[in-house]
């Protein structure tokens, strides 16, 4: 700790590169005591100098220095900007401190003019620096935005190592709970609560949704945050390229057992995962319906726990918000939906519509399951149109 | 923990079953015995309410205030009023954040059980809608009501009770949030309380009631004013203001006000949709029944990106009023001034999704909202440009607003810097709901919009009060938030490029420590800014003699408000200005204008005051409380009073008077403007 | 510089304080007196209301929009709407906008009875609209299609029923300012708030055909 000066910023370089470095280990912040000498400096110069230094320091900021290469490729382009940005931003700051003091009214030598207030040129300037930068950085944007877009594959495990397109990434399933996090491994046929694993250099591709509410995924070391919802799955693929044990968090407020909806991601080589999946296989739970129903209650600081074996399915009856006895899966309910709804008898008997989705010929079925529908439609038809209603019937059963 | 658990859970279970017909939700548990910290506070404001409330007895002052006060439809007094509540709410929303600062440096150190996070999560809750809705809110719309129409040369708005009434709403609100603070609890959700959290299923208590009722009153509030507002600036300009000829705070004023008319009925209806989740069952915001909790976060947020604009466009007026003051020139480049404001106006329409880049709409979505982004920064540096080359060349007086001005200007480049940042998606991975975040956004709002509002207090309080505030306790206010600022929130800057997240009322370890107890240093010398500011204030009304001043108190003032009487007559001018020229007032100085005219008085045309306003708000905070509670009978009894008292308003027909020429002499002679200092 | 952004001087140099006697007209003035001010000024308000108000409305159609296909297999706008009805509904709201502009026009002729009985007429078929409304209320209710049965209810309770709440308090308004115009006859301010009272019946009306097509043809015949 003592090299990073992060309170003592007269004594860092402003500008260094930052230097990719494996997590630093993280003790008591130490608090430099030699610090006098920024008291008296205008407040805004050390400002500056601050913001520069912190970010340029390159020292424990897991954010500018992660492990892995999505969030590396994230905090690079962090540095970019803001280099760029800086172009305008210093000459700024520049300006108006030298204006500040060299206009000030007891400086009788300096010029005045009361009636100045346009010069087409300087408004030329005003407009296009900050406007070239702004394009600049919007090719950066779209472009850094494409290449990082969560849901792709991965191009690259890191700056050095191209993709090996034979190695599929390792899937991982991710539920957020009140207040944990349930990871299913579907290779693996394992679960755990609260801990997690992966291989180094080796794509994760992330499966994630809530069972509760609005979360957001996030493992600072690996990859930029997504948000987890309920009813809906989103993707994060990513990769770690440096072996450690590092923090995974929520970072999206969830209620009162946030702040402890941590956990531990380990990153391990090919044999240290088979390890770990072998100690988690030798658990007896099963990750069924009904020790899902008991991590659905609201814990906080749960411990890790350990699934040797997982239900089929269950995966797809969370994600469709069906893993209780009475509910009607969300993608059988949107398939009623886009087959025109379930009728007045959907009020009381939804049930009927189980099933739906995994049927050979969904709409089939439902025209079985809805014989009311072709009635109703007839109707309409016939009131909008004057022909009688069972002459359209017939219409459309021939037409069938 | 455990404990706190404990208590929400007793709480819901309550909220389900027991409703009585007569109290509602209401019984001995509302009370917070339970939190000393709550509990404590509690009975200080009982003893400090008991003791206002007999000094203004004893002192007989209630009639005064009702007469003078309280039903006055004079837009100077609304302002103030508007500025008294947002000073009585800044104290509450900066007392919950030294309370969070200290929780989060003893919590980091592992020193728990100071707020358990029951209680925390209702603190930043609280802290964030107080600071927007009744701290930032009431202060620009104070600043817009005292000194746009004066600007304009107009006797006031165009409905001035109108203006009373959407004060009053906003007091409303107010009050129903601080009532939470002792009766129940308050919402724990973030200050934007997201669904499904924010739903009956996640939080069943009180708390997000408060939440809905409150902004829903307040909220109507505003978009009233926001339509008085256009119309004023429309209809009521002197006779040879043109658009053109407009100060650019009326720019402003106009611009925020469509955007307010524009965004805030996004605002209500939304909760009223989330309303009706908690009330009635529907389905709009639930994980069942087909709702779609994504659409409030888009919903809130097209009505929230507006609103940061709504809070930082008057104070970029405010500034653009203040450096042609204390530079002694003419704004540089009024007209791309303008349209950097409309542009800024239209732009931030079209941003919203910058909000939640990581709820994965996709590479070309995001990118799209994130380029939007980053082109508002284009008319927001031409601004501060111009602000600079106003400057140049220029003699350049550090009065107290002007250092406010520099200070801004260098703070507030950060905070926009970072901002930017924040709208590379990519970026937005790392950042989103960080600590980086919650620095930046207060980079831009304490740098930009507190310091601005702290600039405009201390330009036109001479004005307002005829005297002006005492500069010694003004420097420390200016020194304490200045440099308190950056002790507050550089460590969070810090801390969010390790990672750190919002919200976190409990640490893991204590590798934070460090950073949150120079984030406390920080929010106590801004807290030495806060108590500076008002002892200035109490200091200055003390020695209102000494500081006294004239019609033009900086001896620079370039606006038709300084034209008039320091303060102004109820009517604001005997005789309606005629405008020629940008800087109408400094116009008059340069072509002869040797003070304001002493006869040919007429009789001047003014509405009456009336108790409507405060009236009806009063029972739209009780119909609210009742709502909170479920006590439907005095809820329906408030509501159908409210809306007889309303009609029964409309009912007067004599509204308006003539102030008689005679009058309007004597104030005008007795007020004679006292010699403008020497330049 | 300072002349390209002064108006130039009148002869006899600056006036700086409008010093005339406020009620006589002065060609030059850019607004206009104070009484015509607070005219145009209501209006012009009025409108802006509306149009916030139309902003509401539309976050309404928009959630429609969104979730109007999400049936959560309950009922869809075919089993529940009765086209014929909603029709018939439709017709005595546009109608009380027909009437509604013949007591506009016998205002400005200010023959104040006629103007009564119109506003009466153009009440009535309010009223029948509202009956309409309520009846279709009444029977989903009573089918068990509730607010809370799926997220389509929902908006669509919400839109339909805040259309309601609007033209219920059109006809209190309407009435309200049926016993103003007896009691102080056609004055200046009456006639005020019969106008805005008028944009604020018509606007209701253009709401309408929008939910008429928008939920119910749409949603019946797609």
């Amino acid at each position: 700790m003592s090299q990073c000066s992060i309170l003592h910023p007269m004594s860092t370089p402003v500008i260094a590169t930052p230097a990719r470095q494996s997590a630093p280990p993280r003790g008591a912040v130490q608090l430099n005591s030699d610090n006098k000498d920024w008291f008296p400096m205008r407040f805004s110069r050390l400002a500056l100098l601050l913001s520069l230094t912190f970010l340029f320091a390159g020292c424990n900021l897991t954010v500018l220095n992660p492990s892995g290469d999505i969030a590396q490729q994230q905090g690079d382009l962090i540095v970019y900007a803001t280099v760029l940005m800086l172009i305008v931003i210093i000459p700024v700051t520049a300006l108006t401190i030298f204006f500040a003091v060299k206009y000030r009214q007891s400086n009788e030598n300096a010029t005045y003019e009361p009636e100045w207030d346009h010069s087409v040129s300087l408004e030329i300037v005003v407009w296009a620096v900050p406007l070239a930068i702004i394009i600049c950085l919007a090719g950066l944007t779209w472009v850094a935005t494409h290449r990082l877009e969560p849901y792709d594959d991965l191009k690259r495990i890191s700056a050095e190592k191209p993709i090996d397109p034979t190695v599929e990434p390792l899937e991982v399933q991710v539920v957020a709970l009140d207040w944990k996090w349930l990871f299913i491994y579907p290779e693996q046929g394992i679960a755990v609560v609260n801990e997690a694993a992966a291989i180094v250099d080796r794509p994760v591709e992330w499966k994630i949704t809530s069972n509760t509410v609005m979360n957001a995924f996030y493992i600072p070391e690996m990859a930029g945050m997504i948000y987890a919802m309920a009813g809906m799955e989103t993707e994060l693929n990513a990769v770690i390229n440096a072996p450690g044990t590092f923090k995974g968090i929520s970072a999206n407020y969830s209620g009162i057992g946030f702040s402890h909806m941590n956990f531990d991601f380990h990153a391990v080589d090919e044999a240290g995962f088979d390890v770990w999946v072998e100690k988690v296989k030798t658990s007896a739970d099963v990750l069924d319906r009904s020790n899902f129903d008991r991590l659905q209650e609201q814990t906080t600081k749960h411990p890790v726990e350990y699934f040797g074996a997982v239900e089929d399915g269950i995966w797809d009856k969370i994600l469709n918000m069906c893993a209780g006895e009475e509910e009607l899966c969300l993608n059988d309910m949107m398939m009623v939906d886009a087959l025109g709804g379930g009728g007045l008898e959907g009020l009381y008997n939804r049930e009927l519509f189980r099933g739906l989705c995994s049927a050979d010929d969904p709409e089939a079925l439902f025209l079985l399951l809805r014989k009311d529908l072709e009635q109703s439609k007839g109707e309409v038809i016939h009131a909008m149109s004057l022909i009688p209603p069972s002459e359209v019937t017939e219409q459309k059963l021939e037409a069938h | 923990m455990a404990s706190s658990n404990a208590h929400v859970s007793e709480h819901s279970s309550d909220a389900v079953s027991s409703v009585h017909w007569f109290w509602g939700k209401l019984d001995w548990d509302i009370f917070p015995f339970y939190d000393p910290v709550i509990f404590g506070t509690f009975i200080g404001t009982c003893i400090l309410g008991a003791v206002v409330v007999a000094a203004l007895t004893y002192f007989r002052l209630w009639g005064y205030l009702w007469k003078e006060w309280f039903t006055s439809i004079d837009h100077k007094k609304i302002g103030i009023m508007y500025m008294i509540l947002a000073v009585i709410m800044l104290v509450r929303g900066f007392a919950d954040a030294l309370l969070m600062r200290l929780h989060q440096a003893l919590a980091s150190a592992g020193y728990v059980g100071f707020l358990p996070s029951y209680h925390y999560d209702q603190v930043f809750t609280v802290h964030g809608v107080i600071m927007i809705f009744f701290v930032a809110m009431p202060f620009v719309t104070g600043f817009m009501n005292y000194v746009m129409p004066l600007q304009i040369g107009a006797r006031d708005v165009a409905f001035p009770f109108l203006n009373n009434f959407s004060f009053w709403l906003t007091v409303s609100g107010a009050v129903l949030i601080m009532i939470s603070l002792f009766v129940g609890e308050f919402a724990a959700t973030g200050w934007l309380a997201y669904p499904p959290l924010s739903g009956l299923t996640f939080s069943p208590g009180v708390g997000m009631d408060y939440y809905l009722w409150s902004l829903n009153i307040a909220g109507i509030g505003t978009t009233l004013s926001g339509i008085n507002l256009i119309v004023t600036l429309v209809k009521m300009r002197a006779p040879g203001m043109t658009w053109m000829k407009m100060p650019i705070f009326c720019w402003t004023t106009l611009c925020t006000n469509v955007l307010i008319v524009a965004s805030f009925p996004i605002l209500s209806a939304t909760l009223a949709l989330l309303t009706a989740d908690r009330y009635l069952g529907t389905h709009f915001f639930t994980n069942d029944g087909g709702g779609n909790p994504m659409m409030y976060v888009n919903l809130i947020w097209i009505w929230g990106h507006p609103e940061v604009y709504i809070l930082t466009i008057p104070v970029f007026g405010i500034f653009s009023e203040i450096v042609p003051t204390f530079t002694k020139k003419r704004l540089f480049g009024y007209t791309s001034m303008v349209y950097a404001t409309c542009v800024i106006m239209i732009l931030s329409y079209i941003v919203w999704l910058h909000h939640f880049f990581t709820m994965g709409a996709g590479a070309d979505v995001n990118s799209f909202f994130g380029i939007t982004t980053m082109i508002i920064s284009i008319p927001t540096g031409a601004k501060l440009f111009n602000w600079l080359f106003t400057m140049y060349k220029g003699r350049i007086r550090y009065e107290l607003p002007m250092l406010w001005v520099v200070a801004f200007m260098l703070t507030f480049v950060v905070g926009g810097m970072t901002g930017v940042l924040l709208a590379v998606p990519p970026a937005d991975y790392v950042l989103h709901n960080s600590l980086f975040l919650i620095a930046h956004f207060h980079n831009v709002i304490i740098g930009g919009v507190v310091f601005g509002i702290f600039a405009g207090i201390n330009y036109w309080w001479p004005k307002a009060f005829g005297f002006h505030l005492h500069r010694g306790w003004g420097m420390l206010s200016f020194w304490g938030w200045t440099i308190g600022f950056w002790f507050a929130f550089m460590p969070l800057y810090i801390m969010g490029l390790m990672g750190v997240t919002r919200r976190l009322s409990q640490f893991e370890d204590t590798f934070y420590a460090g950073y949150f107890f120079v984030a406390l240093i920080g929010a106590l010398m801004i807290a030495v800014g806060v108590l500076a500011f008002i002892m200035q204030i109490v200091w200055s009304i003390y020695k209102r003699d000494e500081l006294k001043c004239g019609d033009d108190p900086w001896g620079t003032g370039r606006t038709l408000e300084w034209a008039t009487t320091s303060p102004p007559p109820y009517y604001n001018f005997a005789f309606t200005p005629r405008v020629y020229a940008i800087d109408a007032f400094q116009h008059m100085k340069d072509n002869g204008y040797k003070g304001r005219p002493t006869e040919g008085f007429t009789p001047i045309h003014m509405p009456h005051y009336t108790g409507s306003g405060i009236i009806i708000s009063g029972f739209m905070t009780v119909m609210g409380f009742a709502l909170i509670w479920h006590v439907w009978w005095l809820a329906a009894l408030t509501f159908f009073a409210s809306v007889v008292w309303g009609i029964a308003h409309t009912f007067n027909y004599n509204r308006d008077y003539y102030i008689p020429a005679d009058e309007v002499r004597d104030i005008e002679l007795k007020s004679a403007p006292v010699a403008t200092p020497a330049e | 510089m300072a002349a390209s952004i002064a108006s130039p001087a009148p002869e006899g140099g600056y006036e700086f304080y409008v010093t005339e006697d406020p009620h006589a007209h002065d060609g030059h003035h850019d607004g206009d007196d104070h009484e015509h001010h607070h005219e145009t000024g209501t209006m012009l308000g009025f409108w802006i209301y509306l149009m916030s108000d139309c902003l509401i409305f539309g976050i309404l159609f928009a959630v429609y929009a969104v979730l109007g296909q999400s049936y959560a297999a309950g009922p869809a706008p075919i089993d529940l709407f009765e086209l014929d009805k909603i029709a018939w509904a439709t017709a005595w709201l546009l109608l009380s906008s027909i009437t509604y502009g013949f007591a506009m026009i016998k205002m400005h002729e200010d023959k104040k009875n006629m103007m009564m009985f119109w506003l009466v007429v153009t009440g009535v078929f309010g009223l029948a609209f509202l009956y309409m409304s309520i009846e279709e209320f009444m029977h989903l209710w009573h089918i068990g299609a509730g607010p809370g049965e799926s997220a389509f209810l929902s908006a669509f309770w919400t839109l339909v029923g805040t259309h309601g709440l609007h033209v219920t308090c059109g006809a209190l308004w309407l009435v309200i300012l049926l016993i103003q115009v007896q009691m102080h006859g056609l004055t200046h301010e009456n006639k005020r708030r019969i106008s805005c009272l008028s944009l604020f019946w018509h606007f209701l009306d253009l709401i309408w055909i929008g939910v008429f097509s928008y939920v119910y043809l749409i949603g019946v015949l797609l």
